[in-house]
């Protein structure tokens, strides 16, 4: 999933406070499984700045909202009746939902609740930690499925680089040298043979590398 | 100027912190009229919402109480209520909040004398912290104060 982590208090209060009325608008999707902006999400912002506007001696309106996801127009369509009430919008999804509040909601300025991070997987309850970079050409069958562009942090294709100590990168212990746990996967698999494949330069045109992507399905569009 | 009198809401769990107010009544010892006791099945229901809310419509104070480390009832439901009752605290610091007017005690079933000091503690804590302003009371400038 996307995942991402609530800003800091004191940036979210100097984006809103010159309004009266906002709309705190939430997402059921990533950012509600990485505990960062989902419906109970929403109500704890919500009720946090409540409590500091009132401290400044002012109560604001605040409605909550949460969409089934903000990166779909039909979803933030939803929000046209009640759209009038307010005179900003605080968003709590990704960046993407983000985005797509303020194409369709032109008039309001929309700000977001959420620094989004990475593409990622959880690892245990409370905590997710990066798998993904979205490079466009997935090299997962040829690494036994651990990718070295999301987990090294040299993003190298053949092998770990001298660095790699007792299966940690020397980045900081607490970061898994990405070509020990590749190397442990292919013997567990069998397929020690396949580690000396070499990997040509990987042609990023496919990753961000070559500009804004989009993908567009000839049988699905219109 | 009358005395300002704190509101303080206890989140107490059924099977403990519950039974050890329920005790002090039983052995008469008294405690302020000040802490309004919610009962909750276990400490770990408490959520973040509950804390925050308690604090919008016009407590001073809040605790949560439940049973001793490693006895919870529910096995873990007080580690949970622990961890999250910090969350708060931090989020009451980046509010502007003290974070001293929010905290979590452990008891056990039997314990009705330290129910009874905890309220005592927590009551005079958050009458020397004063009177909680970021209610809608407060700021309407109608602040009750118990009698």
């Amino acid at each position: 999933m996307i995942t991402a982590e609530r800003k800091p208090l004191e940036e979210i209060i100097e984006f809103v406070k010159p309004f009266r009325r906002l709309l705190l608008v939430g997402c059921n999707e990533c950012v509600t499984v990485c505990a960062a902006g989902g419906r109970k999400e929403v109500g704890l912002l919500a009720s946090a700045l409540q409590l500091k506007f009132m401290k400044q001696g002012h109560a604001i309106d605040i409605k909550e909202m949460t969409l089934e996801r903000q990166c779909d127009p039909e979803y933030v369509e939803e929000l046209a009746p009640i759209i009038d009430q307010a005179d900003a919008i605080l968003s709590m999804a990704c960046g993407c939902g983000v985005q797509e509040m303020a194409r369709r909601y032109k008039n309001l300025p929309v700000f977001p609740a959420l620094n989004t991070k990475f593409m990622g997987a959880s690892e245990r309850q409370g905590v997710w930690a990066e798998r993904c970079q979205g490079c466009g050409d997935c090299l997962l069958g040829l690494t036994g499925g651990i990718c070295p562009i999301a987990r090294c942090s040299k993003r190298l294709l053949n092998g770990p680089c001298g660095g790699s100590t007792n299966g940690k990168c020397e980045i900081s212990p607490d970061v898994d040298c990405v070509w020990q746990l590749i190397w442990d996967r292919l013997k567990s698999l069998g397929l020690e043979s396949r580690y000396e494949d070499i990997m040509p330069a990987k042609n990023w045109q496919t990753s961000r590398g070559g500009g804004p992507r989009k993908i567009i399905r000839e049988d699905l569009a219109e | 100027m009358n005395q300002f009198e704190p509101v303080i809401v206890a989140f107490c769990c059924h099977y403990c912190a519950y039974t050890a107010a329920d005790m002090a009544g039983s052995q008469r010892l008294s405690y302020p009229p000040n802490v309004k006791i919610v009962r909750v099945p276990c400490s770990g229901k408490v959520d973040a919402i509950h804390i925050l809310k308690a604090f919008e419509k016009g407590a001073d104070g809040v605790y949560v109480a439940g049973c001793l480390e490693g006895d919870c009832h529910f096995k873990n439901g007080n580690t949970k209520a622990s961890r999250r009752v910090a969350y708060v605290k931090k989020m009451l610091e980046e509010i502007g909040i003290d974070a001293g007017r929010l905290e979590m005690f452990y008891m056990s079933a039997g314990m009705g004398e330290r129910f009874s000091q905890v309220a005592r503690d927590m009551t005079q804590r958050i009458r020397e912290l004063g009177p909680n302003l970021t209610t809608k009371a407060a700021v309407e400038g109608t602040h009750k104060a118990v009698a």
